[in-house]
Formats: structure tokens, sequence, C-alpha cells
């Protein structure tokens, strides 16, 4: 399987990453490449094999629900580039 | 051209958890701005999610009490989309495995229409913050408090043919999340929210049409109003000739139409996959089966018993056993006073209409249900008539007091000495000697409607406090004797 350049845009839009225009062509033969490497491992046969989620076999752990974490709003706001009323503020969203 | 109307519901409800679905932060609604909002809840790098049991419990639940089978291994995944109210740029929710799989609920519209809706399945996932767009200089603000909070999103099939028995479903839901208690049900804060996926065809046909989304709404009535307007909408353009678009539309309740958000052509790629973070949740029989007792009695199962225990109308037990803390209340009514029937009106009548006019919640109404029972007992034992209790009703609603306080603090209580009610009468008759004139001239037939005006004038003289039973009689027997 094969990406071109468009693909190459469109994945690095989704992902909000910049690229230079000058590295969509190495981008595009890297990622082509990693998938003609999935498409090589699709050929393996693996019916009745059952997908692996983790290879320890384990399962999720669940918590009690009881609050353990406080108000910790000033410490974890102190790294934020801009706050208000106790808001982070982010460029303006619209709909 | 006849068109029939195809509805899919998917409703997010809000679990009523004490902690977040993957953090220790609290659910609490109202408090200041991320001050809920711990290191999970906002992605910083180095934290892991932990699952919260209870939100598991409470899926179970849900599962249970809508015939479904309950997914014995749910695995989480990665949504992925950007949105500043989502601070990992992923939503964790459930896809191909979720927790509770195919069930149905019985669904009855106020006309009396059934239909039994098929769910494709309820997942478990996470809500997302808040973003407000007032200006901030130019900016926007985000709260996270919300960021976290475990939802879980029930998914019908498209079984519903109106906007009715889609409110009829999404009630229907209500009354069973709040009775098993995994939601507060409380719509204006948001804690369920749905989103209408219609579409029409003609009648008869199999294909289904192009479907559009109503977003986000967020109670009953605007359910069937949204659905109506979009309705309208869809089949206005294509008898003009116009297609339906597949788009995702906004309901603007103010202006009673729905507006294009964003079209399916731009979708967000989602990019679905498992969540490394969180591995498989497996459960095994005796867990569900432990959960299946602890389930109350749900809603369709209370109907019933009102009809057979209290002998309610199909209709008044719908209604009582709609919400189950207007169930609760009306079961309290009815131990303090009973009377099933006379619990019933006043709980679906002056208590509703009280609480509908002030917009309050059957659990925070200043009437207690001791309070409206002890006000019914003394309407039962003729201390008071109907219409005197309403006046003491208002001066419990608004002062508080037990109804024998107010009763006995205001003199309302009933004149049932016939001695005192004859002489009034006699009065009465005295000084009406142009009425009394007229009801010895009429035809006997006719003569029982003109006692009105004379019982008017007794309850005047009384301040409404003699009784009704006893003044008819008693005038009946004075103007007949006074024809012979």
């Amino acid at each position: 399987m094969s990406l071109d350049r468009s693909d190459v845009e469109r994945i690095a839009h989704l992902a909000r990453l910049q690229i230079d225009e000058s590295d969509i062509p190495a981008y595009t033969e890297n990622l082509s490449n990693i998938l003609n490497l999935i498409d090589q491992m699709q050929q393996t046969d693996t019916s009745g094999v059952a997908p692996l989620a983790n290879p320890l076999d384990a399962v999720q752990r669940l918590r009690a629900d009881e609050v353990t974490e406080g108000n910790q709003r000033e410490a974890l706001q102190k790294a934020a580039p801009a706050v208000e009323d106790g808001l982070f503020l982010v460029p303006r969203v619209i709909e | 051209m006849e068109w029939e109307v195809v509805i899919g519901l998917e409703i997010h409800v809000q679990l009523s958890t004490t902690t977040k679905i993957f953090s220790g932060a609290s659910t609490a609604f109202g408090a200041e701005p991320n001050t809920q909002a711990c290191a999970v809840d906002l992605a910083l790098p180095g934290t892991l999610p932990v699952f919260n049991e209870n939100a598991l419990r409470m899926a179970v639940m849900f599962g249970l009490a809508v015939n479904a089978e309950i997914g014995k291994r749910s695995v989480f995944e990665r949504k992925n989309y950007f949105y500043p109210d989502l601070p990992k740029g992923y939503q964790t929710t459930q896809l191909a495995e979720p927790i509770v799989g195919p069930g149905f609920v019985d669904i009855e519209t106020e006309e009396g229409v059934q239909r039994r809706v098929r769910l494709h399945h309820a997942h478990l996932e996470e809500d997302a913050g808040k973003s407000l767009h007032e200006d901030f200089h130019g900016m926007s603000g985000i709260d996270l408090n919300r960021a976290g909070t475990p939802l879980v999103e029930i998914v019908s099939e498209p079984d519903m043919r109106s906007s009715k028995e889609a409110a009829a479903y999404a009630r229907k839901i209500h009354a069973i999340v709040t009775t098993l208690g995994i939601c507060d049900g409380n719509m204006a804060e948001g804690s369920m929210r749905c989103d209408c996926n219609v579409s029409v065809r003609p009648k008869g046909q199999e294909e289904y049409g192009t479907r559009t989304e109503l977003k986000n709404i967020n109670s009953f009535r605007f359910i069937e109003r949204a659905i109506d307007t979009e309705v309208a909408r869809q089949i206005d353009l294509i008898e003009d000739g116009g297609t339906v678009l597949q788009e995702t539309r906004l309901y603007d309740p103010d202006k009673n139409q729905t507006r294009s958000m964003r079209s399916k052509e731009d979708a967000n790629d989602y990019r679905y996959f498992p969540c490394p973070d969180l591995l498989p949740v497996v459960i095994d029989d005796s867990y569900i089966e432990a959960i299946r007792e602890t389930l109350p009695e749900l809603p369709d199962a209370r109907r019933e018993r009102f009809i057979s225990e209290y002998k309610l109308s199909d209709y008044d037990a719908g209604v009582l056993s709609g919400y189950s803390a207007q169930a609760d209340y009306y079961e309290a009514v009815v131990k303090a006073c009973g009377d099933t029937k006379l619990a019933a009106n006043w709980v679906m009548g002056e208590l509703a209409k009280y609480l509908n006019q002030n917009d309050i919640d059957i659990k925070q109404s200043p009437v207690s249900a001791d309070q409206l029972g002890g006000l019914l007992e003394r309407i039962k034992d003729d201390t008071i008539s109907g219409n005197i209790a309403k006046k003491v009703f208002e001066t419990m609603w608004t002062d508080g007091g037990s109804a024998d306080e107010i009763i006995e603090a205001k003199g309302l209580k009933q004149v049932t000495d016939t001695g005192a009610i004859e002489k009034i009468v006699d009065d009465v008759i005295a000084n009406a000697d142009k009425q009394v004139e007229q009801y010895k001239a009429a035809e006997p037939e006719k003569r029982g409607k003109m006692l009105g005006f004379f019982m008017g004038q007794v309850m005047k003289a009384t301040g409404g406090k003699a009784n009704p039973g006893a003044v008819t009689g008693i005038l009946k027997k004075k103007l007949d004797a006074l024809c012979d």
C-alpha cells in the first residue's frame, strides 16, 4: 500500500502537525514503507488466533469511588499560558 | 405523498458517581471552575487513568434493567479529535466491545401507542469539559471540572416512528436511570442529553432515507419540537425536489428551527484504537448476578403494582411511576393518608401545579409527603372541604406547618353542626325573596340547578367552611317545604 501527497497532508492535519512542504516526499515514502511492512505481516495466517490485548494477559484494575484528588487549581494552572477567573484561556473557538 | 418518520436516539446519561471515571477528582455539580480537575483530567504527562468500579457497576445495572446482554469483556478505545475542552486530544470511550450489548425497552405514548424499542448497545465514556465563549479579550475560557465525568451513552435502533414515541422513549430511559439511582436525571444541568437521528421515507418504502442528527437536546418537550421541526423541513425539502444531506444540525428552541452545524462530508476521522493505558475490563457471572440482586423495582413493575395494589387507572399509574422521586413521594402520601385515589389526585394535581409553576423538582418540594398526607386525612374525615384544603395547601407551601396547625390557626374547620347550618340557611332564604319565588315557580326537576345560588350565599356567610353535603341537604329540605 502506498500513500500519496494528499494522504500525508490529511494525516498531518488530523494530528494538527505542521509539516514543511519539502519534507512531504520523505514522509510519504517512510509512511508507505511502514504500511507495506504491515501488509507483509497481514499475509500471516492468524485464523484461530485470538487478538492479544496485553502480553501479560492482565485485566483492568478497578478503583474505589472515593475522592482522592482535591482542589489543585493553583498548582495546575501555573504552567498555563493564560488564565482568568479560574478558567484556562485558549484561542477563541468558534463552532 | 404519505411520509413515515424514522427516529433513533443516542442518550448520554451522566452517572452519579462521587468521582470521575478515571480519576479521584470530585464530580459535584456547580464547583468553582477547574477546582475539580486533577492531573489525570488535565492529561498532564505521566498520568495514568484508573477505572472507577462504581461507574462499571452502574453501567451493568443499566444493562440488566433494559434486558441486555452484559459484556463480560469490554474494551476502552480512544476517539481522536481536537477541541480545547478535551485536553487529551481524544475521548476515552468504547466501540467494538461495549459494556452493554443489545437490549430493549417497551414504551407507550400519551395516546396509548405501544412499541418495543431495541437498544443497539450502551457504552461507557468520559464527558468533556466546558468551553465558555463569552469574550475573554478575544479568547475562550475553559472549565475542565466536567472533563472525565462518567457517561453511559445509550444507542437505540431506529425503531421510533413519531416525535411522541421518541419523547416517550426518552422519558422511559429517564425513569429507569433515576429509579436505579445511577443518574440524578436533572436535564437542565445536563445530566441527561439527547441526540436524535431523524429521517423520512415514503410510507411503505423499506429503505431508510438520509438522516440528520439533532445534537444535545436537553428536555423532553424540545425532543418533540425539534423532531417535528426537522421532519417538516426534510419533507418540504424533498417535495420541492431537493435532497437531505447527512449532517449534524442544531435545534434552536427560541426560533423553533434547526440549522446546519457540520456536514458528515468533512466529518472528523476519529481513528479509534484500543486505549493502551487501559486494559480490557473483565467481569464474571457472580459479579453480574450480585448486581442483579441489588436492582430496585423498575418503572414497568411499579406501574403494574400501582394498578393492582392501589387500583389506579392505567394513566395515573403511568404518570406516577414515570419518575421515581414522584412515585416515592406518592407512596409516602398513601401511607400517611390511606387513600390511594385522593393521594394520586393531589400529587398529580395541586402539588404538580405548584412544582411546575415554581420550577421545583419534587425532591425539593417545600411540602413533604407527610404534610400532604396529613392534609388529605382532614379532607377524608370531613374536617375541611376540598376547596378549603387548597387554601391550606397554599399556606403549607409558603409558610410551612401541618394541616392541623393551619386549620386551627386560621379557623378553617368545617361547620358540620346542622343546627348552625340550618340557622344560616334560614337567614339566606329570608333575604332572597326573588330567588325563592323563582325556585318555587320552576319545574321540580329544574330546581336542583337553582340550588347553586343559595349554596353560594351559605358558603359566603360561612367563609366556605360549611360542609357542602350537609348544606345541600338542608337547603333542599327547606326550599322544597316552601313549595308545598
